[in-house]
C-alpha cells in the first residue's frame, strides 16, 4: 500500500520579542484573573485549566515537536496520583517525599516502557500506548486494597514544613505559577538545540542519526519528561482535590490531553493553552446536557481536524501572516 | 582514509554488495558509479551505518567501524547526503542546517531549558555558521525561509550544506546531481571541486558522467554488488568491462 | 477438569468470533484507507441497539436484525463520505482524532436518542442450553460461531472472486495504481467502511441477546477488535480471524483460571507484548522503508 509521506507541520520561528509579550500577557492574565473569578468554584475551573494546559504542553513536546504519539498519558497522571495518595495516605509520607517518590517511580516506568515501544511508528506506537494507559487504568481499579478501587480514596492536603496547602484560591497561584514556568522551560527547550534535536527526529530521523543525533536515547528521553510532568501534575492535583478515582487515568483522560494537543496545535505552546481552555470550559456549559456534550466534543474533534488540520493556533497565524506579509515565504505548491 | 575489505551485505536472498574492496586515501574525490541496482546507494548505506554488513570489514583511520551507528559515525567526522532527500519538513531552512551541527554544540536537554550561559550565544554562532553555509553552497536566497518552501534543486544543496554543517573529515554524496538539470548540475560540479580544493575528503555515488569524470580523482565502478573496475577516470573511461556494463556487450561490436 | 476447560474454550470460541468480526472491519478499513478506525465499535453498538430498538417496537426479529445491520452500514457509509474522506491526507494523529471523534458522535447521539440502559434482543432459538461433552453452550453462541464463519467465507469469495471485491484489494495494495487500472477509488474507500460497518454491526446484533446492549458497550469492544486485527496483523484478513479467536480464548482462560477482574487488561497485556517482540502481528507481513 504506496502512503505519500506526511509532511510534518511546518513551524515558524518566533522572535525573541513575540515570546516576552506572549510571556507577558500570559502573566498578566493569570496574575489579574482571580480580579474577575467570582467564587471558589471558577476557581477550581481555572485550576483545571491550567493542570490541563501544563499536561497539554507536556504532551505536545512528546507528540506536536518530536511526532512521537501517545495515547495513554493520563496514565502517568494517575500513577502520580495515586503514588503521592497511597504513599501519604497508607505509609504516612511527607507530600513533598512522596511526590517525588511518584514522580520517580513514574519516570523509571515511563523509561522501560519507552525503550521497547518508541521504535515502533504510528498506529503501532498508538496502540502500545493505548494499551499502556488501559492497563494502568485497570491494576488502579482492581488493587482495591491500595486504591480504593472504582471508587477511589481520600488524599490529604499538601504539607510542606508544617504548613498545609488548601483552598482554591492558594493552589491557584500554585498551579499558575507552574504554568507560566512550564511555557518557559519549554520554549527554552524548543530553542535550543536539544529542542532542535527533537523536532529533527519528527522530521526526518535518518537525517538526526547522520547528524550525530541519539535517535532512541532522545525519544526515551521526551517520553519520560512529558510522562514526570503529567505524574507531577497528577500528585499536586490529588492533594488539591482530596480525593481521586481510576477515571483520572482512562481512555478519555488520555483522549482529552490528545485532543488539546491536535485541537491546539501541534508544536504550538500557545495551542496547548487554548486547547486546555477549550476542553475545561466546555464541560461546564455542557453540564447536565447527558449526551450532547458527547456529541459536541466529537463534532468539534472533527470539524477542527478537517479544516484546521494543523491545530488552531498554528492555522490562524498562517492566516495572520498570509493577510500581513501577502505570500511571501510561506507558499507551498 | 577508508578502507573497505570483502564487504558484502545480502538481503534475503539478494547479494546487493559482494565482497567489494577498496581504498579511499585522504583528500581525494572518489566517485562510485554502475548501472541501477548495482548496489551503489548499499554501499553508502553500509559505510554510513544505516545498513548492517553481513561480512567484511570497513576500517575508517584505522578504526573498525562496520555495523556502528551512524550517530556514532557522526562523531568520527563522517558525513553524508541522501538521494530520496532526507530533509525536516517541520523546520526552517536555517534549522535543518543547524541540525547538522549538533554536536558542535551542548545538546543537553536541561541545559536547554534552564538556558545554561554560553548555550544562546553558541546557538547565535552557529546560526551564523549556517547562514555563511548555505550562501557557499549556493542556496543562500532561501536563508530565512521554510524548509517545506524550498524547490527540490535547493533542498539537495540544503542538505550539502547540513552535511558540511558538523565540519566533517569525509563527506558522502548520494547521488547529489539527481533531478536537476544542466545549471544546476553544473553548480553541484563546481561545488564539489570547490569542497575538494579546501581539503576534504568526498565520496560521491552519481550517474552524471560528465560529473563524475570532471571532479573524480578515482572511480570505483560496480555492477551486481560486485566490483568491476577501479581507477583514475581515464583508465575507467576506456575500461572495457564498464562500457559492456553500461551499454551491454554488443555495443563493444559497433 | 476438562469439562471446565472445555466450557472456557467454548466461551473464548464464541467471545473471539465477536472480536474476529470486529477486527475483519479494522483491518478491513485500514486496508483501504490507511484509517485505524476507532469507531468501529460504535458501529457495532449501533448494529445492536437499532435491532433491539426495532424488535421492541414491534417488527419481526429476522427482519430488525437485518435492518440494524443495513442501519449500521448506512451510518459507516456516511462517516466515510462526511468526516473521513475530506480528512484523507492529515497526518496519522489528525485521523485518530476524527474517528475518535466519531466515536463520541455516535455515542453521543445513542445516548439521546435511545438513553443510558441495557437493551436486549430474544435469542434468536430459544434460551436453552445444549449440553456438550460436560460443558454447556447457549444456542445463540452458535448463531454466533456459525454466522461468524460464513462470514469469513462470504468475504473470501468476494475478494477472491468478484470484481468489486478485487477492486478493493487492489486499493488497499496500491491506491495510486488502482486508480490508473480504472478502479473507482472513493466508491471503494466508501464501500469498506460500510461493509466493516456491517459485519461488525452482525457481530452486534448476535450478542445482543447474551450481554445486552448500551450506548457505551461499543467502545471496549472496539478496543479488543483492535487489539485482535493488531494481534494477527493489521490488514491480514486471516490475521482477523486468527487474532479475533485468540484473543477471545486467553480472555476466557484467564476468566477462568486466574482472575475475572483482570480479564479485560489482557488484550492490552497481550498486544503489548506481541508490539514488542513482533509489531507486525503473528501473521502479518514485515514492512519495510527505502532511505
Amino acid at each position: 500500500m504506496t502512503h505519500l509521506p506526511d509532511a510534518p507541520t511546518p513551524r515558524r520561528e518566533r522572535s525573541y520579542t513575540g515570546r516576552l509579550v506572549g510571556l507577558a500577557a500570559l502573566t498578566a492574565i493569570v496574575a489579574l484573573l482571580p480580579l474577575f473569578l467570582p467564587n471558589a468554584f471558577y476557581f477550581d475551573v481555572a485550576i483545571r485549566i491550567a493542570i490541563l494546559a501544563v499536561n497539554g504542553v507536556a504532551l505536545n513536546l512528546l507528540m506536536g515537536y518530536t511526532g512521537q504519539i501517545s495515547l495513554g498519558h493520563a496514565g502517568f497522571f494517575g500513577l502520580g496520583a495515586y503514588g503521592s495518595a497511597v504513599l501519604t495516605t497508607h505509609f504516612g509520607w511527607s507530600s513533598l517525599l512522596a511526590l517525588l517518590a511518584a514522580a520517580a517511580l513514574t519516570a523509571v516506568i515511563a523509561w522501560g516502557v519507552a525503550r521497547v515501544i518508541l521504535r515502533l511508528r504510528g498506529h503501532y506506537l498508538a496502540m502500545a500506548t493505548l494499551g499502556l494507559g488501559i492497563i494502568i487504568s485497570i491494576v488502579l481499579t482492581n488493587e482495591t486494597a491500595w486504591t480504593g478501587g472504582p471508587d477511589g480514596m481520600p488524599v490529604d492536603g499538601f504539607s510542606l514544613f508544617g504548613f498545609t496547602l488548601s483552598g482554591e484560591r492558594r493552589w491557584y497561584w500554585v498551579f499558575g505559577g507552574l504554568l507560566i514556568g512550564t511555557v518557559i522551560l519549554a520554549q527554552n527547550l524548543i530553542d535550543s538545540p536539544a529542542g532542535r534535536a527533537l523536532q529533527a527526529l519528527h522530521g526526518s530521523e535518518t537525517a538526526a542519526s547522520v547528524a550525530g543525533i541519539d535517535v532512541g536515547r532522545r525519544k526515551i528521553a521526551v517520553f519520560v519528561l512529558s510522562a514526570t510532568v503529567a505524574a507531577i501534575l497528577g500528585s499536586l492535583s490529588a492533594h488539591y482535590s482530596g480525593y481521586i478515582n481510576p477515571g483520572i487515568a482512562g481512555f478519555m483522560q488520555s483522549v482529552e490531553l490528545v485532543i488539546i494537543v491536535v485541537l491546539g496545535g501541534m508544536a504550538s505552546i500557545y495551542g496547548s493553552l487554548l486547547g486546555a481552555v477549550v476542553m475545561g470550559v466546555l464541560p461546564q456549559i455542557l453540564a447536565g446536557y447527558e449526551g450532547w456534550d458527547s456529541v459536541l466534543f466529537g463534532v468539534i474533534m472533527v470539524v477542527t481536524m478537517i479544516f484546521l488540520p494543523r491545530g488552531v493556533v498554528p492555522s490562524l497565524t498562517t492566516r495572520l501572516r498570509a493577510v500581513r506579509f501577502g505570500r511571501k515565504g510561506g507558499a507551498t505548491c | 582514509m577508508l578502507t573497505v575489505t570483502n564487504l558484502s551485505k545480502r538481503f534475503g536472498g539478494v547479494h546487493a554488495v559482494q565482497e567489494v574492496s577498496f581504498t579511499i586515501p585522504k583528500g581525494c574525490v572518489y566517485s562510485v558509479i554502475g548501472p541501477n541496482g548495482a548496489g551503489k546507494t548499499t554501499l553508502f548505506n553500509l559505510i554510513s551505518g544505516l545498513y548492517t554488513p553481513t561480512s567484511g570489514a570497513i576500517r575508517f583511520e584505522g578504526q573498525e567501524i562496520g555495523g556502528a551507528a551512524p550517530d556514532t559515525l557522526a562523531k568520527r567526522g563522517m558525513s553524508r547526503t541522501f538521494q530520496n532527500l532526507q530533509i525536516c519538513k517541520n523546520l526552517s531552512a536555517i534549522e535543518n542546517v543547524m541540525v547538522g551541527a549538533h554536536l558542535t554544540l551542548n545538546s543537553n536537554m536541561f541545559a536547554g531549558m534552564f538556558r545554561w550561559p554560553g548555550l544562546s550565544r553558541a546557538d547565535r554562532t552557529c546560526r551564523e555558521r549556517a547562514a555563511a553555509l548555505m550562501e557557499r553552497v549556493g542556496c543562500g536566497a532561501f536563508i530565512k525561509a521554510d524548509a517545506a518552501a524550498m524547490p527540490y534543486g535547493a533542498l539537495k544543496r540544503l542538505e550539502i550544506a547540513r552535511a558540511l554543517a558538523s565540519e566533517p573529515k569525509i563527506l558522502f554524496l548520494d547521488e547529489p546531481a539527481a533531478g536537476l538539470n544542466h545549471t544546476e548540475t553544473h553548480g553541484v560540479q563546481t561545488l564539489v571541486a570547490d569542497l575538494a580544493r579546501s581539503g576534504l575528503t568526498v565520496v560521491v555515488v552519481e550517474h552524471d558522467m560528465k560529473l563524475v569524470m570532471s571532479v573524480s580523482d578515482r572511480i570505483l565502478v560496480l555492477n551486481y554488488g560486485r566490483r568491476l573496475a577501479e581507477g583514475a577516470p581515464a583508465e575507467i573511461r576506456e575500461n572495457p568491462d564498464v562500457i559492456a556494463a553500461y551499454l551491454g556487450a554488443d555495443a563493444e561490436e559497433d | 477438569m476438562l469439562s471446565e476447560l472445555l466450557q472456557f474454550i467454548l466461551s473464548g470460541v464464541t467471545l473471539g468470533a465477536m472480536y474476529m468480526l470486529s477486527a475483519l472491519g479494522f483491518s478491513m478499513i485500514y486496508n483501504a484507507s490507511g484509517v485505524i478506525n476507532f469507531a468501529q465499535g460504535e458501529f457495532i453498538m449501533v448494529g445492536g441497539m437499532a435491532a433491539s430498538f426495532l424488535s421492541a417496537a414491534g417488527m419481526p426479529l429476522p427482519l430488525a436484525c437485518v435492518a440494524g445491520v443495513m442501519i449500521a452500514g448506512l451510518v459507516g457509509g456516511l462517516v466515510e463520505r462526511w468526516a473521513v474522506a475530506p480528512a484523507r491526507d492529515a497526518e496519522v494523529a489528525s485521523v485518530i482524532i476524527i474517528t475518535i471523534g466519531v466515536s463520541m458522535i455516535l455515542r453521543g447521539l445513542t445516548e439521546i436518542l435511545l438513553g443510558k440502559g441495557n437493551h436486549g434482543l430474544p435469542h434468536f432459538s430459544g434460551e436453552a442450553p445444549i449440553k456438550f461433552l460436560g460443558a454447556t453452550i447457549l444456542p445463540q453462541s452458535l448463531w454466533v460461531l456459525a454466522v461468524g464463519a460464513l462470514i469469513v467465507l462470504g468475504l473470501n469469495l468476494f475478494f477472491g472472486r468478484t470484481r468489486i471485491g478485487k477492486g478493493v484489494l487492489a486499493t488497499s495494495y496500491d491506491r495510486l495504481a488502482a486508480q490508473l487500472v480504472g478502479v473507482d477509488v472513493r466508491r471503494v474507500l466508501t464501500l469498506s467502511f460500510v461493509l466493516s460497518a456491517g459485519i461488525g454491526a452482525v457481530g452486534g446484533v448476535l450478542i445482543t441477546p447474551m450481554s445486552t446492549v448500551a450506548y457505551d458497550t461499543g467502545m471496549m469492544l472496539g478496543l479488543k477488535g483492535f487489539v485482535a486485527a493488531t494481534l494477527g496483523g493489521l490488514g491480514s484478513g486471516p490475521g482477523a480471524v486468527f487474532g479475533g479467536l485468540f484473543l477471545g480464548l486467553i480472555e476466557a482462560l484467564t476468566a477462568g483460571y486466574i482472575s475475572s477482574a483482570y480479564k479485560d487488561a489482557v488484550p492490552f497485556v497481550l498486544v503489548f507484548i506481541v508490539l514488542v517482540l513482533r509489531p507486525q502481528g503473528l501473521l502479518g507481513a514485515k514492512p519495510t522503508d527505502r532511505i
